[in-house]
């Protein structure tokens, strides 16, 4: 494979869920994080998943990762079914991730080395290539706690992209940074979705953050977890967050949001 | 520079109490030797070799147990770390068995192997392997199992995981448990060898007992003060490279 093959943004996937079911054992307590849940993603679509803590929007995130295994059901991507983990479904934690035992050009060279058929003075390429989407290249022989916030979820995003894959997964990524950053690394993601072709699963517990990024926005419930309702949000790109047109979208999917809530669970707005 | 300074006036300053107390007489010269008898004995030990020779065999000792206690430890204690039935097993007996004071070996090692090498050598074996292993047991029952996670989904498996991941991952407390390994390792030595004449090889501690035979305190001092240099050493070529590295990437303090 050449350079300019790998850097070819590569199909997105199309991703199928199929009444997925997952309960989880704390002792006597049995919690149904995902019951019976079904949901279709199109191919570079950018679907938000919504919903109180213990709806099970994060399980799901992590069975499509292959991270985890379904109780019941099966997830499809592009067709053929999800057993484990793979480079056509990266994945983005909330917690960066990165590797502190290497630097930062050290974390992209990790996931390109598993990446056979390629030179490794290649590698270093598409390393430099995605350091550049990120605006990091200066940072490349940086120490990851030498790294702000807001750098090394970059970074991680970088790590993630290397791989070129299909479809990013990203669980709360950017739940632990200050809203300053946070609103840079939005108008980012959104850059580099359109740029990349990605197909992208955002969870998180923010109803304005997915309003802002999502094509679609899938509301969970809890206990047991379901998908309770969807939302389309068509506004053009790139989106502010802190536009009126964008606030009456959120205000509709909070309002569907607290009927759904307890009292004694906060959610951020 | 200044630093270095002040570590020189310091010793300058220890060296010149010394004098000061030898010179005043207060005590016989043959428990209290003037410093310039302790550089003469340690000028003719390097000269005549024995000094040299007595360090090789010292060293050699040291080294090659500490070595295998490294190699056999890392993998030991990554394994019981991940395999309960090896944790309660293994792991119950290295917890055990570096409670023990390694010297305490001596005795054993010397029956089961005579007066040799691998008597030497089965007393540092024994006082590096259970603090490497604890150490590395400790290390990868902290790896934040995030990394695991990300690296899996990277495409890392089974060995490039363990090797890639949760080695590097779990380096800061493998260190801290190698400096430990070594200083019992060194400690157990020593006494070996200035309790029991080791019969396939004279070394430094060995050295220093015969000092006492032959009541010359300048080489009983002279071969101390070779003892403390090679810790010093070891310190600095073998153990701080890597807090270097460990400073410099996590950024951890000391």
């Amino acid at each position: 494979m050449t350079l300019q093959q790998e850097l070819v943004p590569t199909a997105p996937a199309k991703l199928a869920v199929e009444d997925v079911s997952k309960t989880f054992r704390t002792g006597k307590r049995v919690v149904h994080a995902l019951d019976h849940v079904s949901l279709q993603v199109s191919e570079g679509e950018f679907v938000c998943l919504v919903g109180p803590s213990g709806c099970g929007k994060s399980t799901l995130l992590n069975i499509i990762a292959g991270l985890e295994q379904p109780d019941g059901g099966r997830i499809l991507a592009d067709g053929s079914p999800v057993t484990s983990p793979g480079r056509d479904r990266m994945v983005m934690f909330q917690e960066h991730a990165l590797f502190p035992w290497l630097d930062v050009m050290g974390n992209l060279m990790f996931s390109l080395r598993l990446k056979p058929n390629l030179k490794d003075s290649e590698r270093r390429e598409v390393a430099m290539y995605y350091l550049h989407l990120v605006g990091l290249e200066r940072f490349k022989h940086a120490n990851i706690h030498e790294l702000s916030g807001g750098m090394k979820q970059r970074i991680a995003l970088a790590r993630a992209l290397a791989p070129n894959p299909k479809v990013l997964l990203m669980d709360e990524p950017f739940a632990a940074l200050d809203a300053l950053t946070r609103e840079q690394l939005y108008g980012d993601i959104q850059r580099i979705w359109q740029e990349r072709k990605k197909t992208i699963v955002f969870v998180t517990h923010n109803v304005r953050e997915a309003a802002c990024l999502g094509d679609r926005v899938v509301l969970f419930s809890p206990n047991p977890g379901r998908v309770q309702e969807e939302f389309r949000v068509d506004l053009p790109r790139p989106r502010d967050i802190n536009s009126p047109e964008l606030a009456a979208h959120s205000m509709k999917i909070m309002s569907a949001l607290k009927g759904h809530l307890n009292p004694t669970e906060e959610l951020a707005e | 520079m200044k630093r270095v300074l002040t570590a020189l006036v310091f010793f300058a300053g220890l060296l010149a109490i010394w004098q000061v107390l030898y010179s005043l007489k207060l005590w016989s010269p043959v428990l209290v030797p003037a410093p310039i008898d302790v550089a003469r004995y340690l000028r003719d030990a390097a000269l005549d070799g024995s000094l040299g020779s007595s360090c090789v065999v010292t060293m050699k000792r040291l080294l090659v147990g500490y070595l295998i206690g490294l190699v056999a430890g890392i993998p030991i204690g990554m394994a019981t770390a991940r395999l309960r039935a090896l944790r309660d097993t293994v792991g119950v007996l290295a917890l055990g068995l570096q409670g023990l004071p390694s010297v305490c070996w001596v005795p054993l090692a010397l029956l089961w192997f005579g007066q040799n090498e691998r008597a030497m050598l089965f007393v540092v074996i024994m006082g590096t392997l259970w603090s490497v292993i604890l150490a590395t047991e400790t290390g990868v029952k902290n790896v934040n199992p995030i990394y695991v996670r990300a690296a899996l989904t990277m495409g890392s498996k089974r060995l490039h995981t363990l090797t890639k991941v949760i080695l590097p991952a779990s380096l800061p407390f493998i260190v801290s448990g190698m400096k430990q390994g070594w200083a019992f390792a060194w400690r157990s030595l020593m006494a070996a060898e200035i309790y029991v004449t080791i019969l396939t090889g004279f070394g430094l501690g060995h050295l220093l007992h015969y000092g006492r035979e032959l009541n010359a305190m300048e080489q009983v001092i002279g071969v101390m003060l070779v003892i403390v240099a090679i810790g010093v050493a070891a310190d600095k070529i073998l153990f701080s490279p890597w807090e270097n590295f460990l400073h410099r990437r996590w950024g951890t303090s000391g």
